[in-house]
């Protein structure tokens, strides 16, 4: 699903230049659930940002679902985007004047989905994720937990490849943290590739495979036994 | 443009900084209101100007003398000037085919003129038929001037509207006699006169009674001419100016006057002083047009201001919805269409009432030199266009940023 090779990037501010990631190789297959782990400035973001086509690398190549990611211009950086990737923010970042139902159906507007299919679709995976009551509700009247279900939602809506998580519990607290992992968990049972960035070791423990990065370089890469967020399966 | 999404969004973004919607829009009303009002204002100077020119005919050419102001040819200075019935034929035989109207004319001020007990002070006027034309006067009842009256030294006279309202009070005039200066004249006739209630307190009366009632002889106070209709304006300007120098120069060769002196023959070429007024108003006009327009330009400076503002604010949001796939496109797309149509539904604001204003003060306004001001439908069409395109404009540089807005960076910004 997810290929990368000897990838590199440098942030350049003025005369300096920092070497954030230095040469990766990485391959993620279908189905897995993924952590990155690495302290601050180990380039964890970096590589997520370049993984969710935010940003592109200096060197090396980065395939996804068979598509070399390279020289994109905006116009095909954003359809790519909204193909292949769903993103989970650490703040959310849903639009705060829109409600839940919009919010979610927001990929779809972009993909050009007629307006009573949008919002069928999107009330579908509202349901998914417990929250179709409050399909009418702002994020402004949710909870931090269900805010984040509400992005999780949409970052399903369009049915992307990849889904890419950036510290999704991290303005959570260990219970509501562990209800969203619970989600995620679900999800990635049902066959969908998940790729999650934090620093928490029991979160990262809930996933499949934890990647250790220091320095721009992949230190530790092992499978581990997945602990459940909680004992029932969430459906 | 049809994108229910898109207008919720612009609702929801000028719901939630309404003041400041509010301010931006201001600006912009208020500079349309500006342009209209002065476009206004300079149509309402030129329907002026036209009024002022319409009491006479407007290729009218007067001739009248004073006192000479230099010596010549061994004459003193302050020698007065007469002109007689021979200078009037002089220009007349010499411009036979030129001359479309012609009169010389006789008239005296302050006349008094009596009908029963009424009576008032009038100008009084010898003049010949044509004078009806080269003062652009219509007749309201009878007949004008003719030349068996004129041969026949007849005693009848056609008074201006004003005079028989004065001296009639709505009864009937025509055929009627009236007194000026002590002799009987009959009314033949009531006219009317563009140039309003003081064209119309006059009396005319044929110019060969007026020289002999008037003990004048053959003197004549003045002369009129309109030349014959030319194809197009620039011609018209030419022949007039040429007409209006020969006969100045025969005059004076006549009266034996220095070439040089500007004071002893006057003659009044109303194109040309038509021609000034009208260059004079078409450079005000653009210079309304310069001041409004650099008016919606701080308008639209204010609303281009006001939109930075707002991507600056939604850098975020551009940023989450560029993450989940929004085209560039799209972007510009919202803030164009923001832009737009704030300026656009504030611009028409500020049409709106500057018609109105001008809809129910404009027709009170009748100063000498501006009259009625109003903005044809070509200058609303032409202010709405500026509006669209003022809006584009103000919305193009934020629109530009936020297209270029990173994702990445604008996710980072927390």
């Amino acid at each position: 699903m997810i290929e990368i090779k000897n990838l590199h990037k440098s942030y350049h501010m003025g005369k300096n230049s920092l070497h954030v990631l230095k040469g990766i190789n990485f391959t993620v297959a279908e189905g897995e659930m993924v952590s990155i782990m690495g302290s601050s400035g180990s380039g964890k973001s970096t590589l997520l940002n370049i993984l969710g086509i935010l940003d592109e690398a200096d060197e090396g190549s980065y395939t996804l679902d068979g598509t070399l990611i390279k020289n994109l211009n905006e116009k095909v950086a954003a359809r790519y985007r909204n193909k292949f990737l769903g993103f989970i923010f650490q703040s959310f970042n849903l639009i705060n004047y829109k409600s839940a139902l919009d919010n979610v159906s927001m990929p779809l507007y972009y993909q050009g989905v007629k307006r009573n299919i949008r919002t069928e679709k999107a009330m579908h995976y509202l349901e998914k994720v417990g929250l179709a009551d409050w399909a009418s509700h702002l994020p402004s009247e949710l909870s931090g937990g269900q805010k984040q279900r509400v992005a999780i939602a949409r970052a399903l809506a369009s049915d992307p490849k990849v889904l890419l998580a950036d510290e999704p519990t991290g303005a959570l607290d260990t219970k509501t943290s562990y209800e969203v992992m619970e989600l995620i968990q679900g999800i990635n049972d049902e066959g969908k590739t998940i790729l999650i960035v934090t620093h928490e070791d029991d979160i990262a423990h809930m996933t499949k495979r934890i990647v250790n990065l220091k320095d721009g370089l992949i230190i530790d890469d092992s499978i581990v036994n997945q602990v459940r967020a909680k004992t029932e399966s969430y459906v | 443009m049809f994108n229910i999404e898109r207008w919720q969004e612009i609702f929801e973004a000028i719901r939630k900084n309404k003041l400041r919607t509010f301010l931006t829009g201001l600006s912009v009303a208020s500079g349309i209101f500006i342009l209209v009002i002065l476009l206004a204002i300079g149509q309402g100077m030129s329907n002026g100007v036209a009024k002022e020119f319409e009491k006479d005919a407007t290729n009218r050419i007067s001739v009248w003398t004073n006192v000479t102001s230099e010596e010549y040819k061994g004459l003193n200075p302050g020698r007065i000037i007469e002109m007689d019935n021979r200078d009037y034929e002089m220009a007349v035989n010499k411009n036979r085919d030129k001359l479309e109207y012609k009169s010389g004319v006789y008239s005296r001020w302050g006349q008094l003129t009596t009908y029963k007990k009424e009576n008032g002070s009038y100008r009084v006027e010898g003049v010949r038929g044509d004078y009806q034309f080269l003062e652009n006067a219509t007749l309201v009842a009878g007949r004008y001037i003719n030349q068996g009256d004129l041969n026949n030294f007849e005693k009848v006279t056609i008074i201006g509207n004003q005079v028989y309202l004065d001296l009639f009070k709505e009864g009937n005039a025509i055929g009627e006699y009236v007194d000026i200066a002590g002799i009987k004249f009959k009314v033949v006739g009531i006219y009317s006169d563009p140039g309003g209630e003081r064209e119309e307190t006059r009396l005319f009366i044929p110019l060969t009674t007026a020289q002999r009632v008037f003990n004048a002889g053959d003197k004549l106070r003045s002369l009129a001419f309109t030349l014959e209709k030319q194809d197009n304006y620039e011609d018209a300007l030419a022949a007039s100016e040429a007409f209006s120098a020969g006969l100045e120069t025969d005059l004076k060769i006549a009266h034996t006057i220095s070439p040089t002196d500007d004071r002893a023959v006057n003659v009044n070429n109303t194109l040309e002083n038509a021609k000034k007024f009208y260059d004079l108003n078409n450079m005000i006009r653009w210079f309304f047009w310069g001041v409004g327009i650099c008016t919606i330009i701080a308008g639209v400076v204010g609303v281009s201001n006001i939109m930075l503002i707002i991507v600056k604010e939604r850098t975020k949001e551009i940023g989450v919805r560029k993450a989940i796939g929004a085209q560039p496109w799209s972007i510009i797309g919202m803030i164009l269409h923001e832009s737009i149509f704030v300026t656009a539904v504030a611009g028409f604001v500020g049409l709106i009432f500057s018609m109105l204003l001008l809809q129910f003060v404009g027709p009170f306004i009748e100063t000498d030199y501006i009259r009625n001001p109003s903005v044809n439908f070509s200058v609303a069409i032409t202010t709405v266009i500026i509006l669209v395109v003022a809006g584009a404009v103000a919305g193009f540089f934020p629109a530009y940023r936020a297209a270029n807005i990173k994702p990445i960076e604008a996710l980072r910004d927390e």
